[in-house]
């Protein structure tokens, strides 16, 4: 056998699987997607139905709230964890990283424990505090496995950011907020901006936690799963999948071109 | 002064993410071990309700280990040689490859289920055995694999050495076996960990793909989240805790030292 076939031949198992396994289950998702009584106005439908626009709109909303929670507190925290050696610094940064491997529908009952009818809230303080079913809970949820995300792609840049620049800019007169907007910021830009894509991506296409959390609204991937199994309306099931695959996608390409990697993973 | 309070602001934050994280993930091991949460601590520590878990989802735990193997082993069987592949014909075809078999890591795994469940639902002999799930759990994580062992062998010069071995006269199946294999360990060994750890996992694409007699470690939480009493629900969580976290900490200490290598 020479070189050439060997390589070739070593190629041909992924090949196979994918064509057979993604390739085609895609293609065949897509075809789906028009299949319907309206044709391909699926599409259209999406934007003109007031009950997917409204998801739609909604789950944009939650995944941007998320997205901005999880930038504000994932930059702060990876900061002063990049800045500061003391002990039980491992400790911290073991607590924010793990529940990068937790399934989505965990965390959606970690928030019902801090949240739900026998939570905690609820527990210690006076009156009926219930906030896990709500858009609150669902936005916490999304923001517990955001953090972990966002926090390992800043932590990498800003261990590479020069502290040599920020004590220039102190000395220099500069308050800790204009060296935060003018020196942190700007050089942590490109990651912020990546792992703010991958929170967002992240966010839009949880199933899990929704799952454990959605039962009075709706999201996008809630939509997508009552369309197939329960109202069998396989082709706007189809089509809400492709939009959603196609935002996250390319929001992905963006975090990936800006950072060289992903820290991915569903919710 | 200034500083200093800037400093107090930051382990503020720090330490209340610190807090979002870790006390739900407690609360839920004291559920899991109290006589009666509702009640309180108060009312006793028990292990009474894991061994509820253990009569009840077994099953479950072992089907999730089982396709974790499982998964283990397809991944490296296709992951390692086309990982190979890759690394010996960088170009455009292997870029565009690469991209196309990571399109899992961003679609949400419900869009891959329906996808497979639309084109192989009517096989039913297919549909009905796990090893439609194993497919999606393949699916969504041979590109970890693929990417862990493709940026080792990327860092180090492959053509030289196998040119070296060549004019020694080793063919490419034994350039294969005694350089390529044991070059990548670092690699294969954070893309195992990680393959394993997402299997256990996995929820999204096997909610669609699992039948009412194959149920996952993750589809069995789903289930007792949705019918079962709160002191069940994390009691189970609570084993999955223990199964996971050990596996976690291994695929970050592997996966920090296959990078350490790349660099």
């Amino acid at each position: 056998m020479n070189n050439r076939t060997f390589v070739m031949a070593c190629l041909t198992p992924l090949l196979v699987f994918s064509l057979a396994f993604l390739a085609l289950p895609l293609i065949r998702l897509f075809l789906a997607s028009g299949e319907g009584d309206a044709g391909w106005a699926v599409y259209l439908d999406i934007l003109r139905k007031p009950r997917y626009l409204n998801t739609l709109i909604l789950t944009v909303l939650v995944s941007l709230a998320t997205t901005f929670a999880a930038l504000a507190v994932s930059t702060t925290a990876g900061m002063f964890l990049v800045r500061n050696r003391f002990r039980g610094r491992g400790s911290l940064l073991a607590v924010l990283t793990l529940p990068l491997a937790f399934p989505g529908v965990v965390i959606g009952f970690l928030i019902i424990l801090l949240g739900g009818r026998q939570g905690l809230v609820n527990q210690i303080t006076p009156g009926h505090v219930v906030f896990a079913y709500s858009a609150l809970g669902l936005f916490l949820g999304y923001l517990y496995f955001s953090i972990p995300r966002v926090l390992l792609t800043v932590m990498a840049a800003a261990e590479k950011l020069d502290p040599a620049l920020e004590e220039a800019a102190r000395t220099m007169g500069a308050n800790p907020y204009s060296v935060m907007k003018d020196v942190i910021i700007p050089g942590l830009m490109p990651s912020l901006i990546a792992s703010g894509a991958i929170a967002f991506a992240t966010a839009m296409g949880a199933f899990g936690t929704a799952f454990t959390l959605a039962t009075n609204i709706d999201v996008i991937p809630m939509v997508i799963y009552t369309e197939f199994t329960l109202s069998a309306n396989i082709a706007m099931a189809s089509a809400l999948s492709i939009v959603l695959g196609i935002i996250t996608w390319i929001l992905l390409l963006i975090a990936r071109s800006l950072t060289g990697s992903t820290v991915a993973g569903g919710g | 002064m200034l500083k200093s309070k800037t400093k107090l602001l930051q382990l503020f934050v720090t330490l209340s993410a610190c807090a979002f994280l870790l006390v739900p993930t407690i609360l839920s091991v004291m559920a899991g071990l109290t006589a009666n949460y509702f009640k309180g601590i108060s009312s006793g520590l028990t292990l009474k309700w894991v061994y509820q878990v253990w009569e009840l989802y077994a099953d479950s735990i072992f089907l999730s280990m089982w396709l974790a193997l499982a998964c283990l082993i397809c991944t490296l069987l296709i992951g390692l040689p086309a990982a190979y592949g890759l690394a010996r014909h960088p170009g455009w075809l292997s870029r565009l490859l690469e991209e196309f078999i990571s399109l899992p890591l961003a679609v949400p795994g419900l869009a891959l289920a329906l996808a497979l469940l639309q084109l192989y639902g009517s096989m039913k002999g297919f549909r009905v055995s796990w090893t439609f799930i194993l497919v999606g759990h393949v699916l969504y994580t041979l590109p970890f694999m693929v990417r862990s062992i493709l940026a080792v062998l990327a860092a180090m010069d492959l053509k030289t050495l196998e040119e070296g071995a060549a004019s020694l006269g080793a063919s490419p199946w034994q350039r294969f076996r005694d350089i390529v294999v044991p070059n990548a360990m670092p690699g294969i060994l954070a893309g195992a960990l990680t393959v394993v750890t997402l299997s256990i996992g996995e929820f999204n694409l096997t909610w669609m793909l699992h039948t009412p007699y194959l149920k996952t470690l993750p589809v069995g939480l789903a289930d007792s989240y949705a019918s079962m009493r709160l002191e069940i629900a994390s009691a189970y969580t609570l084993v999955f805790f223990i199964m996971i976290v050990p596996l976690l900490m291994a695929m970050q200490w592997a996966s920090a030292r296959a990078q350490r290598i790349t660099q």
